[in-house]
């Protein structure tokens, strides 16, 4: 799960990470009343959304009067941000934060991430703040410092300060920057983190060291134990097919493709995307309906992608294990009459109770094109969706 | 011949009377050997109790003493399940098999590095489980699909290995034994792991090696197939089509930085010397080439 960033700050001060004075605002007067309670001469007006490149894409501003924090609160927020994590339609901005101007001296990054080669928790930090990070690992990896980090003993003090003297944190802001990772780890951990992005991390004229932005991913499968987290999703930010398919325990990913897939288990899922390509389709989305493909789950799946308005044929596949595709063949004929499906729809079972599974769709007297296998389905629904 | 378990491995089941622990506990059971192997049950409230015939333990040390099991399977709920894995390992287990989806990866780390130095093999977890055909089954895969025979089968799918092996019994092959070593990114054994030991298998004669996106463990493996491995080894890698920085259903099914992509696993391995394959319906096929 992803959050803002003026919420992953609020977490941060939480751990004693220090972050600029700001408030989140969802209007222009709020934005005026952040910038008034803030005071001084300078605020930063930020653009939240969840996609990162906010800066190149106009989404962050300067502002050095009251008047100029409403005229740029007034044009950002309800803009369609465009940058190179939204896509081309862009995001549209809903909330801003408002922050105290900071003094930079110096841009650094930092970030946490779980490697899967360690199997631990690395600390990746890097003298060249403000860039992609990507980038800096392909251009000049060794500017990168990283470190595993232990579970049991957490971040050493001695492991800290080589990262933080590696990426040139001054020898008298040493102790700070000491402590800013030590908390950035503890925040990391505490909270079930995937991951923590700190870019950049400053180093101010006063010799400070703060984390000027933040993104925060949390373990989706740990939030059972964050219910203040939880709380913090902005549904907004997703797309909303994916939202629908998450309240009914659909995993589901929406892609650009004319085909929709319903498959059983996550690889299934990919490689039935896969050979649609293979075979010259295009899949319209990613779906794993996961052990229990019940008349319930299955209808909804199907709404949701007849919500796709390229939709042109359906694909179901499902390698029924334990799970009998008798039952699966009752919850689609069953699903297919509820919906009314206007597309035409391949399906091809395998596994347990086979037989009895395509009778019933034959029974059906559905216009269901059945398949004999993986290759034969993606076939069969390629030319269905090129009719 | 086979991997890790065969028709004389002693077997407990962790979370035993929950649902999903008492199905499968079930149906292992009723495939080949398995009335004999199922010996144990563990759960800490219902210490002396059964379930159909298999006596419970109130924990895995004490089914461990009583029955001589040397592998535990687990189907406890995700916030208890790392600490199941625990207590195998400090029993002293030869090998654990963690069927549960949804583990904090927190939790995962935590155990992997109690498990550090320690002697317990971990498969998992949400994986499907390991299975010999016509001797064992341990884990949530169909049976049926299954026969003995020359292929060894490692995969970090689900369904999709059910697929794999459906492809070689249309063709007639048989496997050694069938490792689902799971979706998540902090996990037991690895592709190269079980690739080792499929190497030193002689009932094993080529594998078939299932990967997806994400993690760099594919490319890992395959350099040491192209070092050690007697073997010809074939690969599949689900996920050519997935978006960058989409979670796909597996938490460890992430392309994060232009990293773990499809393609790059697919280029690697073929480096590599392992045939691979871009057609999912082409797994069977494709081992059934290199078969001498």
């Amino acid at each position: 799960m992803k959050i803002h960033e003026y919420q992953g700050k609020e977490i941060f001060r939480k751990y004693g990470v220090a972050t600029p004075r700001g408030f989140p605002a969802f209007s222009v007067d709020e934005a005026v009343d952040a910038a008034k309670k803030l005071g001084g001469g300078v605020w930063v007006v930020k653009a939240q959304i969840h996609a990162g490149g906010r800066g190149k894409g106009g989404g962050v501003k300067v502002a050095k009067s009251i008047d100029e924090v409403a005229k740029l609160a007034s044009s950002i927020l309800g803009m369609q941000l465009r940058t190179h994590q939204t896509g081309p339609q862009g995001q549209q901005v809903r909330r801003l934060l408002v922050e105290e101007g900071a003094d930079i001296r110096k841009e650094l990054y930092v970030g946490m991430v779980v490697d899967r080669g360690s199997q631990k928790v690395v600390l990746m930090a890097s003298s060249e703040g403000g860039m992609d990070i990507e980038e800096v690992a392909a251009s000049t990896p060794e500017k990168i410092r990283r470190i595993a980090i232990d579970p049991a003993q957490g971040l050493a003090d001695a492991d800290a300060d080589e990262i933080a003297l590696g990426i040139g944190i001054p020898q008298s802001a040493l102790a700070q920057g000491r402590a800013l990772f030590k908390a950035l780890y503890k925040c990391f951990w505490e909270t079930d983190a995937s991951l923590v992005e700190v870019n950049p991390l400053i180093v101010t004229g006063q010799n400070q060291v703060v984390a000027l932005d933040s993104k925060i991913n949390f373990d989706d499968n740990a939030l059972f134990r964050h219910p203040d987290i939880a709380a913090l999703r902005d549904l907004d930010e997703e797309d909303p097919a994916e939202v629908e398919a998450s309240k009914h325990d659909l995993n589901y990913v929406q892609l650009d493709g004319d085909i929709g897939c319903l498959v059983n288990g996550a690889g299934l899922a990919m490689a039935t995307m896969d050979i649609i390509k293979f075979y010259g389709g295009s899949p319209a989305n990613f779906l794993d309906v996961g052990g229990g493909a019940t008349t319930e789950k299955v209808t909804e799946a199907f709404k949701i992608m007849l919500k796709t308005p390229a939709l042109k044929a359906i694909l179901v596949n499902i390698f029924g294990g334990i799970m009998r595709c008798d039952v699966i063949a009752q919850a689609l004929v069953d699903a297919s009459k509820a919906v009314s499906l206007r597309v035409p729809l391949v399906v091809r079972l395998e596994g347990t109770n086979v037989d009895l599974g395509k009778k019933i769709l034959a029974d059906s007297k559905l216009p269901i094109i059945s398949a004999a296998n993986m290759a034969d389905a993606a076939e069969k629904v390629v030319k269905a969706a090129k009719k | 011949m086979s991997i890790l378990i065969d028709k004389n491995t002693r077997v407990m089941t962790q979370g035993i009377t929950g649902k999903t622990g008492q199905f499968h506990t079930r149906m292992g059971v009723q495939y080949a050997n398995g009335k004999n192997c199922y010996v144990a049950g563990v759960n800490p409230k219902k210490a002396g109790e059964d379930f159909e015939g298999i006596p419970i333990f109130g924990s895995v040390k004490d089914a461990k003493k009583a029955t001589a099991a040397t592998v535990s399977v687990i189907y406890v709920p995700p916030p208890f399940a790392a600490a199941a894995i625990d207590e195998a390992v400090d029993a002293g287990l030869d090998l654990v098999i963690c069927i549960t989806e949804g583990i904090p990866v927190r939790d995962m780390i935590r155990t992997k590095h109690r498990m550090a130095g320690k002697r317990t093999l971990l498969v998992g977890p949400n994986c499907p489980g390991v299975i010999t055909p016509d001797e064992l089954k341990i884990g949530i895969m169909p049976g049926h699909i299954h026969k003995k025979g020359p292929v060894g089968v490692v995969s970090r799918s689900g369904t999709l290995t059910y697929e794999a092996v459906g492809q070689l019994r249309e063709l007639g092959l048989g496997q050694s034994s069938c490792v689902g070593i799971g979706g998540d990114p902090v996990n037991g054994l690895k592709h190269i792991d079980v690739l080792r030991m499929f190497n030193d298998d002689p009932q094993t004669e080529a594998v078939i090696m299932v990967g997806e996106i994400g993690g760099n463990d594919e490319e890992i493996a395959a350099r040491w197939v192209k070092d050690h491995m007697r073997k010809p080894v074939v690969g599949f890698i689900a996920g050519v089509t997935a978006p960058p920085g989409k979670r796909m259903g597996h938490a460890g099914a992430i392309i994060s930085g232009g990293k773990g992509t499809a393609q790059e696993k697919l280029a690697v391995m073929e480096e590599c010397g392992i045939k691979t394959t871009r057609n999912p319906a082409e797994m069977g096929k494709t081992l059934k080439s290199v078969l001498r």
